[in-house]
């Protein structure tokens, strides 16, 4: 880099090029955030999904599954575990229900996390709640 | 070592090393975990493993940055660091609380860990990399603020160099971009959104500069050209590296619910994302091509080289082969994705803090410049087994990664998660003797702390320095 191309151009550069594009991000942002309920499900968000994300999260869900393609590669992913099985809330209840204490020989097994059905029924609502998502057709195929 | 004061700095890098050590134990418990499931099950759950593997990781980084600040700022700015023992008293606060939330995470379960430290009252726990409770992370705030203050004044007080701005600069965006990780709302959407202003702003943003002023620093003093040459190059990386990494964020923003322009946006400038870090290989090649002394600490020179060379394949390589949204498409949320963070991570991060180590080590231990020649040949078997090993971990993940999408996403007969994991047990197997070998190359680095002590360092040949 000769002379032509000097120190406080590439500064100059640095500064402008990230205000002007940290701005254009705010921009999209905001665009993002009034184009949301059109997409993100908001209408499905009941106190009970509510509850259901917290004990998401209070139980590190993620820290195996994946939901939308993000978390941990472990597990399957959930953000379409609903339709996968059977549109049925009574068969993730189940699913999460029946884990065996002590897991299985040689196997990757869920843990037994002894919820309540409340508990339950508020984790298989956020699930629900989640499936609801357009995520612009992702997962391919319902395998996740 | 110029300043006294530069000595707060070895605490921060032990503490690094330690968690270091920590971070690739349980991930090698989780790469067994991968392919004998019922590995330590019930004790240690696989999200348990990995919440210690990625949140040492972070904080074993996040020791190492404000180590190599409170090594390099005093003696950029050519005066002492503001206040020594505020460095002290956050360095022991960081430590323990750090000691205290990996304790926490392996003795009792996440839930109960949740209920003790009252999440409910203050939710923002279980989240990706920001699982620590809520304590924590408000004593990640504080520590940050007084290290934050500790460091600008520093800078004010004394000589103002690009490096010192541009280093204050990431650290200043990493403090502020860290408060998002207190805003969980309850929409999923806006939640996994502004995550990724933690996550991506991060990675793909304000670490970059850390990452830049750290090299820089590092090539001014081992290579001793023109410090003018040296800040044109960094603002210039740097420019490159916000310009497109925050528009770079929208490829985070294809399939959880946010408007599908991003999938346009996150593509194209997302694509751009590798070209600050070629323009990192390239810079640090000259620099020392051009070099105008032969610097004693050849390994540190090794090191810079090899962060801008690893930085360069894992996030700009590797983050481009997924990248685009039709791509992303099938791979999303795959071991690609995993072959990709963990390059990515080594080559850009953990490399950059192994280099002001492997530079200000020595003399943090009263050297003149450089470690003695058996240290610093192990520390180069070290510095070649981890970097070989983690080559190897990417490739086979990327095996692992390509076989899943086929199976699971493209074949015509797309099969269930778990019944394909079973068939490319074989990529993981690999995985975990390839980890077996970086665990081998972190012994020796460790070791290499400990051999030839007493043994001559080679005399600083100098020739035309300038800075």
């Amino acid at each position: 880099m000769a002379q032509v191309f000097t120190k406080s151009m590439a500064r100059n550069i640095f500064y402008g090029g990230s205000v002007f594009f940290m701005l254009l991000f705010l921009v999209l942002t905001f665009d993002t955030t009034r184009s949301l309920p059109a997409l993100d499900n908001r209408d499905a968000i009941t106190p009970e999904v509510a509850r259901g994300k917290l004990l998401w999260e209070q139980n590190d869900c993620v820290g195996c599954h994946t939901l939308l393609g993000e978390g941990a590669y472990f597990a399957p992913e959930l953000g379409n575990v609903y339709q996968r099985f059977g549109n049925s809330k009574e068969a993730i209840i189940g699913f999460i229900k029946s884990r065996p204490k002590n897991g299985i020989p040689g196997r990757r097994s869920m843990p037994q996390f002894n919820f309540s059905d409340e508990e339950l029924s508020a984790i298989a609502e956020f699930l629900i709640y989640s499936s609801g998502i357009n995520a612009a057709g992702w997962p391919p195929n319902i395998q996740g | 070592m110029q300043y006294k004061s530069q000595a707060v700095a070895m605490p921060y890098f032990i503490a690094a090393i330690i968690l270091f050590v920590a971070q690739i134990l349980f991930g090698l418990i989780m790469g067994l975990q991968y392919v004998i499931g019922d590995f330590l099950f019930p004790e240690i759950p696989f999200n348990v493993a990995r919440m210690v593997h990625t949140n040492t990781l972070i904080v074993w980084l996040l020791f190492g940055f404000m180590g190599a600040a409170y090594y390099l700022v005093p003696e950029e700015a050519e005066t002492e660091l503001f206040s020594p023992w505020l460095a002290k008293l956050m360095f022991w606060i960081f430590f323990l609380a750090a000691g205290a939330t990996v304790a926490g995470y392996l003795l009792v379960p996440y839930a109960t860990l949740a209920e003790l430290t009252g999440n409910e009252l203050f939710p923002t726990m279980g989240r990706e990399f920001l699982e620590q409770p809520t304590i924590t992370k408000i004593g990640i705030v504080i520590v940050a603020l007084a290290f934050l203050f500790n460091v600008g004044m520093t800078v004010l007080k004394g000589r103002k160099t690009v490096v010192n701005l541009v280093l204050l600069i990431g650290l200043l965006g990493l403090a502020v971009f860290f408060l998002f990780a207190f805003y969980v709302p309850d929409n999923l959407v806006l939640d996994k959104f502004f995550w990724w202003w933690v996550v991506h702003l991060w990675v793909e943003g304000v670490w970059e500069l850390i990452l830049g002023a750290i090299l820089a620093f590092v090539l001014i003093k081992v290579t001793g050209v023109d410090r003018e040459v040296i800040e044109k190059w960094l603002y210039v990386i740097i420019a490159m590296a916000l310009i497109t990494g925050i528009i770079g964020t929208g490829h985070h923003f294809f399939w959880i619910g946010a408007p599908e322009y991003w999938q346009w946006w996150g593509s194209i400038f997302s694509a751009l994302e590798p070209l600050p870090f070629f323009m990192m290989t390239v810079f640090a090649f000259n620099m020392v091509n051009r070099r105008r002394r032969n610097h004693p600490n050849r390994v540190a020179t090794l090191w810079a080289l090899g962060t801008a060379v690893m930085a360069f394949l894992g996030a700009g390589v590797w983050g481009f082969l997924h990248t685009l949204s039709p791509v992303n498409y099938y791979t999303h949320g795959t071991q690609l994705t995993a072959a990709h963070g963990h390059m990515a991570f080594y080559g850009a991060y953990v490399m950059i803090v192994l280099t002001i180590i492997s530079y200000a080590m020595p003399l943090l231990r009263g050297r003149t410049a450089a470690n003695s020649n058996k240290s610093q040949v192990l520390e180069m078997w070290s510095f070649w087994l981890m970097t070989i090993a983690m080559v190897f971990i990417t490739l086979f993940l990327t095996g692992a990664g390509i076989l899943q999408v086929y199976l699971q996403r493209v074949s015509e007969t797309p099969q269930p998660f778990l019944v394909v994991q079973d068939q490319i047990h074989l990529f993981y197997w690999l995985r975990e003797v390839a980890g077996v070998v970086f665990l081998i190359g972190l012994i020796c680095y460790i070791a290499s702390f400990f051999v030839g002590n007493k043994d001559p360092e080679h005399t600083l040949e100098v020739s035309n320095t300038t800075t």
